[in-house]
């Protein structure tokens, strides 16, 4: 079976214009959808305490809530988590109180409502307000070295346009996932994070693929008599590897769907973070990685004539 | 391909068997001959088999400044010694201020003083005044001695609530994380491990003005303190007898009021201070305080020299034992507070490695299905080499002693996708090589040689990504990097070298193959 016929010639760069002005509203979407939207971030990031709960009968939200407003821990946010008999209730790190005995106090108010053999515990989380500060950091600073690793990685392997082209395809990636999980609102936990970087790692591999090529075909035209021109090479080593792109987004994409809808409630944002990344790496190795590559031709290596007169040189 | 290396084959047998050795202690109790390295099931994290994670933070600042103010008697006593009179002695977090009467004392006192306090670094103020400020190596081993006899104390307190193997190490500076697996009482676990337990027992000033040391005027040498119900007491400052002196506590029953109180049985040590302390006050009272708050100040009716008192307070049950488990294990030497938590019940942990186990079996009867019908026989090396490869997943974390965890599943399961991804990338070269015009077994050659640079590259990225993960990740998220990792590392040689030597033995004896089934 073959989907991708041996011989297609799509000319994916002649669409570069149009990807890049594509991309860029789409940038600029996400990023002004994180700036003035925000990221309905989690409490590993802002601090607080997330109780999740079983009951063993069904119970009404406003029953839940009404059992723990006494407490006085401010407004909680209660909601259904996959069942209508789990609950996830969140509260926020309060001033005055001694925030690491929150989930007691909320896990004791409903076992006081409902009856202790009611209610069961099923996960308690807490984080003070210092450690989401550092978690912040700490997750920023992942994904800023992550990017600077490969940076210096590519640029070993490759050249620096090409390191600079896969790290533009990667932040275009980032901000990207980031933008979705902003415009639909969805947690971003630590977890998220560790899927972002996933991601990077993922639509890298997709990249250094074409970016193999190229180097290779690029290598084969230099000795050629009338080499042709670094678009139609670029443009050549996509489709050859573009039966292998979709393949592997296709099974990737296969066991990312299985762990969205199979794995369970707790990885679910991690496995959406995944699928959408996963689509938008496949992209971007395409139309961000190689236009922008391209775009900085001779911007950052001298050409073999200028390397020639160098070595000339007394 | 002919010339396929023998040894190459002997190499893919060990590890198979060795895979499949290490991945049986995960399934049934192996035998005792079975090789030790190879005899440890997959250790489960505490977000799949349930159980208590705090991180909790440890007060090290306050322990430097108890220690430095500790100084002030030292330095009284060496003074005095000496006959060299001071105006003022005083201290904050890190330092001690002497003052002295008469300048003429300062070359004598800065002798001394410097021989007595080791550690300290001295400077001299512009008024005269010697200040003495820790050293920043003296405050380091201070502080990590605190850590250490933080870890020393939870450990004691975690072992009194009867639990299997908890964890408990440092984390970074100041901090220290505490695991119990299997524990579900996060209540009963924070308030057990975060009390301080600073037990006191003071005497009862009854000459004091309690009036007037409540409008400021406190009496040289008193302090006040509370009652839990909020009433105020005189007492002497001096600390007579402290947690440090309690050899046992254990729960009674107060037959006074038939409550529940705590039974405190001191030391050699203890016994005797108390024996003088009960002779010497009869008809005084003296307070007994946890965490600073008087818990009861009874009259002493006669000497006890048995070197046991009782602590009450209206106690439920539930608290007395509390309270006795922390007075036996001691006190911390700083106070402590949770930072973080993360506790999971054992139904979500059971149902996480459910769905889990749920997920990676969806995913790889997806993925193999797909191979098949995509590359045909080619597809169906490449299934044996991804099982093999999730063989060896397991066996390497066996080993190595590594942590499953719920994002570790994740990592498995996004490992199978990206395990295919060396095949795919191999079989569309060997397409390429084929449509190209070269004979079946050059473009096999073709399809690995030229395909192994990309591998590498790609993989490589990967693991650097994973790498970081690794670095900067907590508990569950570090088990993904582990399992990411060890997944691209056994993918690299399952996908290659397996795939690699099938073909070339399937096709061995068939040297005129014209086609293949790719």
């Amino acid at each position: 079976m073959q989907l991708i016929r041996p011989d297609i010639n799509i000319n994916f760069l002649e669409m570069r214009k149009k990807a890049l002005t594509f991309s860029a509203v789409v940038l600029l979407l996400s990023l002004g959808l994180i700036i003035f939207k925000g990221l309905n971030l989690g409490i590993d990031f802002t601090g607080g305490t997330l109780v999740e709960v079983r009951f063993h009968k069904q119970v009404e939200i406003a029953d839940i809530r009404q059992s723990i407003e006494p407490l006085g821990y401010g407004k909680a946010v209660i909601q259904e988590f996959g069942s209508p008999t789990d609950i996830l209730i969140r509260v926020q790190n309060q001033a005055d109180v001694e925030s690491s005995v929150i989930s007691t106090g909320v896990l004791d108010a409903l076992g006081n409502h409902f009856g202790p053999d009611q209610v069961e515990m099923r996960r308690v989380e807490f984080v003070g307000p210092q450690v989401g500060e550092e978690l912040k950091t700490a997750g920023f600073m992942a994904v800023l070295y992550t990017l600077i690793g490969i940076l210096v990685y590519v640029m070993f392997r490759f050249k620096l346009r090409f390191a600079l082209g896969a790290d533009a395809a990667l932040m275009h990636d980032i901000i990207i996932v980031v933008g979705v999980f902003s415009l639909f609102d969805i947690e971003f936990s630590l977890s998220v994070v560790a899927a972002l970087l996933t991601v990077l790692g993922y639509s890298l591999n997709d990249t250094i693929v074409v970016f193999d090529r190229i180097r290779e075909n690029f290598d084969a035209n230099k000795k050629k008599k009338h080499p042709e021109d670094e678009v139609i090479v670029c443009n050549q080593s996509i489709n050859q590897t573009l039966a292998r792109t979709l393949m592997t987004s296709l099974t990737t994409l296969l066991v990312v769907f299985s762990l969205y809808f199979f794995g369970g409630e707790v990885i679910h944002d991690f496995a959406f973070a995944l699928i959408v990344g996963i689509a938008v790496g496949t992209y971007s190795s395409i139309f961000i990685a190689t236009p922008i590559m391209l775009s900085l031709e001779g911007k950052f290596e001298m050409s073999d004539e200028e390397l020639k007169e160098l070595e000339e040189r007394p | 391909m002919q010339a396929y290396s023998r040894w190459k084959f002997w190499l893919i047998l060990t590890v198979f068997i060795a895979a499949v050795m290490g991945t049986t202690p995960n399934l049934t109790t192996v035998p005792s001959w079975w090789p030790s390295s190879m005899s440890q099931p997959l250790n489960l994290g505490l977000d799949l088999k349930g159980g208590i994670h705090l991180v909790v933070d440890v007060d090290i600042e306050k322990v430097v400044a108890q220690q430095v103010s500790d100084n002030i008697s030292t330095i009284r006593r060496t003074l005095r010694e000496e006959k060299i009179r001071y105006k003022k002695l005083d201290s904050n977090d890190t330092q001690v201020t002497v003052s002295l009467k008469d300048m003429a004392d300062l070359a004598t006192a800065e002798k001394v003083l410097k021989r007595a306090l080791i550690g300290y670094d001295m400077t001299q103020a512009e008024d005269g005044s010697l200040l003495f400020t820790i050293s920043e190596a003296e405050a380091k081993e201070i502080k990590s001695y605190a850590i250490d006899q933080t870890i020393e104390v939870i450990r004691r307190r975690v072992d009194a609530l009867g639990t299997t193997e908890p964890v408990i190490m440092r984390q970074g500076e100041r901090r220290v994380l505490v695991q119990i697996p299997g524990y579900e009482d996060s209540a009963r676990a924070k308030l057990i491990i975060g009390q301080t337990a600073q037990l006191e027992f003071k005497l009862v000033d009854e000459k004091g003005d309690l009036d007037k040391a409540l409008a400021g005027q406190i009496p040289s040498g008193d302090m006040v303190a509370y009652h839990e119900d909020g009433r105020p007491i005189l007492l002497k400052k001096r600390t007579e007898l402290s947690g440090k002196d309690v050899a046992q506590a254990r729960v009674s029953i107060d037959p006074q009021y038939n409550e529940p109180a705590v039974t405190l049985k001191f030391n050699n040590q203890g016994a005797r201070t108390f024996d003088r302390l009960t002779k010497e006050n009869v008809n005084k009272r003296f307070a007994i305080l946890l965490e600073g708050t008087v818990q009861s100040a009874p009259v002493i009716r006669e000497r006890i020299s048995g070197g046991t008192a009782q602590i009450t307070g209206s106690f439920l049950l539930e608290e007395a034992r509390n309270l006795a488990i922390v007075l036996r294990a001691g006190a911390l030497p700083a106070p402590i507070k949770v930072v973080e938590e993360r506790s999971i019940g054992p139904s979500l942990g059971q149902d996480s490695i459910d769905q889990g186990l749920d997920s990676i079996i969806y995913g790889i009867i997806a993925v193999l299905l797909f191979m098949i019908a995509y590359y045909r026989f080619f597809g169906f090396v490449a299934n044996i080499a991804l099982v093999f490869n999730m063989l060896l997943i397991a066996a390497a974390m066996s080993m190595i002693g590594a942590t499953l965890t719920l994002p570790g599943i994740a990592g498995i399961v996004l490992t199978i996708g990206m395990a295919v991804d060396a095949n795919v990338l191999i079989f569309e070269r060997i397409r390429e090589e084929i449509a190209l015009g070269k004979t079946p077994f050059s473009a096999v050659d073709g399809g690995y040689d030229k395909a192994f640079s990309t591998i590498m590259d790609a993989n490589i990225t990967t693991l650097i990504a994973a790498i970081v993960l690794f670095q900067f990740g907590t508990g569950p998220i570090k088990g993904f990097a582990v399992t990411l990792s060890v997944g691209i590392l056994a993918s690299m040689f399952t996908a290659i070298v397996v795939t690699r030597a099938i073909i070339v033995l399937s096709h061995r004896n068939n040297k005129k193959i014209k086609e293949l089934s790719i």
